[in-house]
């Protein structure tokens, strides 16, 4: 990728938490309403510094818990304003109602997840046991690999949310600890590239109820009522139109990716998926999220042994890119899917359960089996990685796997 | 009745297209408030209390008006006035 003269960009060190709230600073956000949380407490404590040094014009609310933040991020949205808000494990369960609101709203808020395990017990660790309960919140849901693609993935967020095409909420998950808490050399854009890129927030003409056609959005001049009650006869219909907002989203992404390489250097994959090392790849793993950045090294060593293995990383998990999907994963023989979090009796975790479904519909299954891993904080070694690819090569070997769901580093 | 429009029709978020003016709400009352006009002094009060904005103040025409198209019967307005102007009475059909 090239990068155009004009862009100087700056090393600074950051955690994955700091990387977000300088993103969120640099994105010229009007309304930032947050409750603290491990491990996303940094996030909102850096912006919390941000606004106090008078280095923002943000309108920053301490609100008295994460559904009221969400409430107050909603409301700020519908009036125009550009939004963002951060939290973790039980602060999203306890957004889970606000979460359906928002989307279906089509408010475009932006919100950092420093994904963290669920009670009980008591866990304050990463895995993403809250993001993934969420996945049918109606949100977009983007997961990185370290604090650069956080950083740049709230930048390229707020891109995407506000598009008129899409206007839908965004998650953004790191990793609780392993990325939030860590400290990496993060690449900065300058100021005003970065407002360059995410541009003004659009709105798109709706009819009111007083037959005038004006702004989506919250104004005394020209009121409007957003998602007041729609019966059977109508609820129905902007459900749907939520479901085609996701759809131009999957294209947005990738043009939002392309884009910000332009003007960055940088690219993951083709914004929904990045391949690594997977063009004739025997077997594969498919994981989401920072444990790419080990199975990365893990792929190195093997095919430096003579194997045939590759990796998927999920980007984008909602919209889940199924045709990006098939095409990647075509010709691999064995999968091994990743799973940061567990979906209690239903057989594997759930990104099993899309890949699964995913290819389905292909001509030559694949085998497919689930390793469920890092639960609570819980470290994967590259050891322990290694033996994913050792298994998944005598799947290959052998034709047939003895176990579907398998658990990485459980003591039996 | 006109058409009911498609998904593709219609304003996102559910952005209403009609006034709620037009969407009556009160007509499943069990109990509907009835004003004795010799007790009340016009203080208001239930107005100020009506949680559902069913009573109306009109100082043109110097009186207050029920609205029972919205007004769901809960009788807040019988209880907080303090002439005992109005009274809750069982709906007839």
């Amino acid at each position: 990728m090239e990068i155009t003269k004009m862009t100087r960009q700056e090393t600074m060190a950051l955690s994955g938490d700091e990387a977000v709230a300088y993103a969120a600073k640099q994105s010229d956000v009007d309304v930032v309403a947050a409750y603290p949380i491990t491990p996303q407490t940094i996030i909102v404590e850096k912006f919390s510094e941000y606004v106090a040094n008078g280095e923002v014009q943000t309108e920053f609310v301490c609100t008295e818990s994460e559904h009221s933040a969400l409430a107050t991020c909603l409301a700020a949205s519908a009036t125009g304003a550009r939004t963002f808000t951060a939290s973790a494990s039980a602060g999203l369960a306890l957004m889970h109602e606000m979460l359906f609101v928002a989307s279906g709203c089509r408010t475009p808020i932006v919100m950092a997840i420093a994904n963290r395990a669920l009670s009980a017990p008591l866990n304050i660790h990463g895995d993403q046991s809250d993001s993934m309960a969420e996945r049918d919140s109606g949100w977009i849901h983007l997961y990185v690999e370290n604090a650069q693609e956080a950083y740049d993935s709230i930048i390229q967020a707020f891109k995407i949310a506000e598009d008129t095409n899409v206007m839908l909420p965004v998650i953004v998950g790191l990793d609780g600890f392993t990325l939030s808490h860590t400290l990496e050399n993060v690449e900065v854009l300058p100021d005003d590239i970065v407002i360059g890129f995410i541009g003004k927030r659009e709105l798109p003409n709706v009819l009111t109820h007083e037959g005038k056609t004006v702004p989506f959005k919250l104004d005394p001049d020209n009121p409007m009522t957003m998602g007041p009650i729609a019966l059977p006869n109508y609820y129905f219909e902007f459900k749907r139109q939520q479901e085609e907002a996701m759809k131009n989203a999957l294209k947005l992404i990738k043009e939002v990716n392309s884009e910000y390489a332009r003007v960055s250097g940088r690219s993951y994959g083709d914004g929904l998926i990045e391949c690594y090392r997977l063009e004739d790849a025997d077997v594969a793993a498919v994981c989401v999220g920072s444990t790419a950045g080990t199975i990365k090294a893990t792929v190195d060593e093997l095919r430096q042994e003579g194997f045939k293995v590759g990796l998927l990383r999920l980007r984008t998990f909602r919209p889940l890119p199924i045709e990006e999907l098939r095409s990647a994963l075509r010709s691999v023989k064995v999968i091994g899917v990743m799973d940061k979090s567990m979906s209690f009796g239903g057989e594997g975790g759930a990104v099993f359960h899309e890949i699964r479904h995913t290819l389905y519909d292909v001509e030559k299954h694949p085998q497919i089996v689930d390793y469920i891993y890092g639960l609570g904080g819980r470290d994967s070694s590259p050891r322990e990685l290694r033996r994913v690819y050792e298994d998944l090569l005598t799947i290959l070997r052998v034709g047939h796997a003895k176990k579907t769901i398998n658990y990485i580093g459980l003591r039996e | 009745m006109s058409r009911e429009k498609t998904w593709k029709e219609i304003s996102p978020a559910g952005v209403s297209s009609k006034s709620s003016i037009g969407f009556l709400t009160g007509d499943w009352k069990t109990y509907a408030p009835i004003r004795d006009l010799e007790k009340c002094t016009l203080c208001l009060q239930c107005v100020m209390f009506c949680p559902d904005g069913a009573i109306r103040w009109r100082p043109e025409l110097g009186k207050i008006e029920f609205d029972l198209g919205f007004c769901k019967g809960c009788g807040i307005c019988a209880n907080e006035c303090p002439a005992k102007a109005i009274k809750m009475v069982l709906e007839q059909e």
